[in-house]
């Protein structure tokens, strides 16, 4: 039987010949990921914990990156009880403040590979599909049981193709891409669905790919996938990740898909998500002449060096206009070392901008760069919710980090290409 | 019984605001903030036995469970919905939080219709007409049954000692 990706990897995970959709397989995952909210997933298992132990030291993944430094006194004491666990119970891999956004480190630390299955307490865990692994993201609650047991359910997912051709126009980004699929099936078009990304994938960089998969929960994915192809072996090598270490899956030819969407890249323009849903997306052009207090480029989805790269390009030798402020959010240390020795940093800072230390900032609005009421952001994130930068009555537009730039330069949303 | 009604795509932010996920985790300190941007009159009004009506794609956005935790403890019977975001799904579930997901009752639901619900055999009436829902899988209606997730796993491991 010809399977998709999301049905082969819960048979072989559930040792099954095969799967169909719908049915409830029992699965082990690889890693289990948990952030700042490690703190909240122990206290609810405290006596478990003493009596039976965590299942495995090297299932739990922990990267704290939410509220980093702590903001307050309540914080910095949920970081404290997280480093404590980790040393009672010898958890492997932990990652303290300062080393980047949890999605990141799983990808760039090459703890996600392709053929794995990773669970995390995170809805962007679905994006290390950029380099061809099923995760998804469940609760705290789930993610407490997990560390206890190793094992959980999951249901078989229906499967959509998504098939890109072509190539992409100047100006033009992934985020662009992926914002335009949002907009066009809407922000639960692929709820519970798989995503298998095909065509012309080689357009993509392993970063542009981490971009698209981040989001495939903005239109309801249960998982986003990229294949493995050259791309991603060439990515997974200059992280010291050999061709050996890992068993990539692929859909089958004629696996059944529950719907098929086919886009040509050619026809994509820059575009901008506005206020306040995801899938509420327009052209830059249609929206430009919008003024913007505070333009933000960094976070899961993009604070990679290829983004900071472009803003780079767009800002340098110039400064951002002086009614509004630009924060730059590398996704983690090793981005921002690199980003520092090409000298994208001192261009950034030169041109205005703000850096702040690599996590998830002023994403979530917990702390750095909240929102005033009336005020309006131009962001490289992944949700425009109403409050989601701490202040409910604010507006946040999502865009491309060429957008972002190009809106710095401005002090209002500007089509890319203007300045490009 | 009182019926919230609300619209399409009512995510985390809108149910629970992201500024307290690290703050507020238990119970008691949830259920001042509920729907808080959304629907101030929600946290102080809701009442044991209500019903939240919802269009498509609730619960959408963040993996935070405050929002299940929140409207469980508040005492909503059930969420019915046209769709629900996964996650959001799957939490429910782990916290014995009852979603149904039934389209055709929430768009013949009118505001002041009299709303009855048969859980056992998977029947909404809605201003006399009743609508059916399909039922949970066997192997998730165990976890609701147990009183949610972590009672289910505390059995499992404890069944898993006794045998070792």
């Amino acid at each position: 039987m010809d399977m998709t990706f999301a049905e082969k990897i819960l048979a072989r995970y559930s040792e099954n010949k095969d799967v169909t959709p719908g049915q409830i397989v029992t699965v082990h995952p690889d890693h289990l990921l948990t952030h700042d909210n490690t703190a909240a997933i122990i206290q609810k298992i405290e006596t478990e914990l003493d009596k039976y132990g965590v299942f495995s030291e090297d299932l739990s993944v922990i990267v704290l990156d939410h509220v980093i430094p702590a903001s307050s006194e309540k914080t910095a004491n949920n970081h404290k009880k997280i480093r404590e666990f980790v040393k009672k119970f010898g958890i492997k891999h932990f990652f303290d403040i300062g080393n980047g956004i949890c999605h990141q480190i799983m990808v760039e630390k090459g703890l996600a590979l392709p053929g794995m299955l990773i669970l995390g307490s995170d809805s962007h865990t679905c994006s290390y599909g950029a380099v061809g692994c099923f995760s998804s993201g469940i609760d705290r609650t789930e993610a407490a049981s997990l560390m206890l047991t190793g094992e959980t359910w999951l249901k078989v997912p229906q499967s959509i193709k998504m098939i890109l051709n072509g190539s992409l126009n100047k100006g033009v980004f992934a985020k662009d891409v992926i914002l335009h699929i949002i907009g066009d099936i809407s922000a639960s078009g692929a709820n519970y669905c798989s995503v298998e990304f095909h065509g012309d994938i080689a357009v993509f960089s392993v970063d542009d790919r981490f971009t698209m998969a981040n989001m495939g929960v903005e239109m309801g994915a249960k998982n986003a996938v990229f294949f493995v192809d050259e791309t991603t072996e060439r990515y997974l090598n200059n992280i010291g990740v050999k061709k050996e270490s890992y068993t990539p899956v692929f859909a089958d030819k004629d696996a059944t898909y529950s719907k098929t969407y086919e886009y040509s890249l050619d026809d994509i323009v820059p575009v901008i998500a506005c206020p306040h849903t995801v899938d509420n997306v327009k052209p830059v052009s249609d929206v430009s002449d919008i003024r913007v207090d505070q333009c933000l480029i960094g976070t899961c989805t993009n604070g990679r060096l290829s983004d900071l790269e472009v803003a780079a390009r767009i800002l340098k030798g110039k400064k951002i206009h002086p009614d509004t402020r630009l924060l730059i959010l590398p996704a983690s240390k090793n981005v921002y070392e690199q980003a520092l020795s090409k000298g994208i940093i001192q261009i950034l800072i030169e041109s205005g901008g703000v850096v702040l230390p690599p996590g998830c900032g002023p994403c979530l609005g917990a702390h750095q760069g909240v929102l005033a009421p009336g005020e309006r952001c131009i962001s490289t994130a992944n949700r425009n919710f109403k409050g989601r930068m701490g202040c409910k009555e604010a507006e946040i537009y999502l865009g491309s980090p060429a957008t972002v730039a190009a809106s710095a330069l401005t002090g209002k949303i500007t089509d890319p290409r203007e300045v490009m | 019984m009182k019926v919230w009604c609300y619209g399409d795509n009512i995510n985390t932010d809108m149910l629970f605001p992201g500024k307290y996920t690290y703050t507020c985790s238990t119970a008691e300190e949830i259920k001042p903030h509920l729907l808080e941007d959304l629907d101030p009159s929600f946290a102080k009004n809701v009442k044991p036995g209500d019903v939240i009506f919802a269009g498509k794609n609730f619960g959408c956005g963040s993996s935070r469970e405050q929002p299940v935790v929140g409207l469980k403890a508040v005492g909503i019977k059930a969420v019915v919905a046209e769709s629900f975001a996964r996650i959001f799904f799957r939490a429910a579930i782990n916290q014995g939080l009852l979603l149904i997901e039934c389209p055709e009752a929430v768009k013949s639901y009118n505001e002041g219709d009299s709303v009855k619900l048969d859980i056992d055999n998977g029947m909404i009436v809605v201003d006399g007409k009743t609508f059916s829902f399909t039922k949970l899988p066997k192997e998730i209606i165990a976890i609701r049954n147990a009183g949610g997730l972590l009672n289910y796993t505390r059995t499992k491991l404890e069944n898993k000692k006794h045998n070792s």
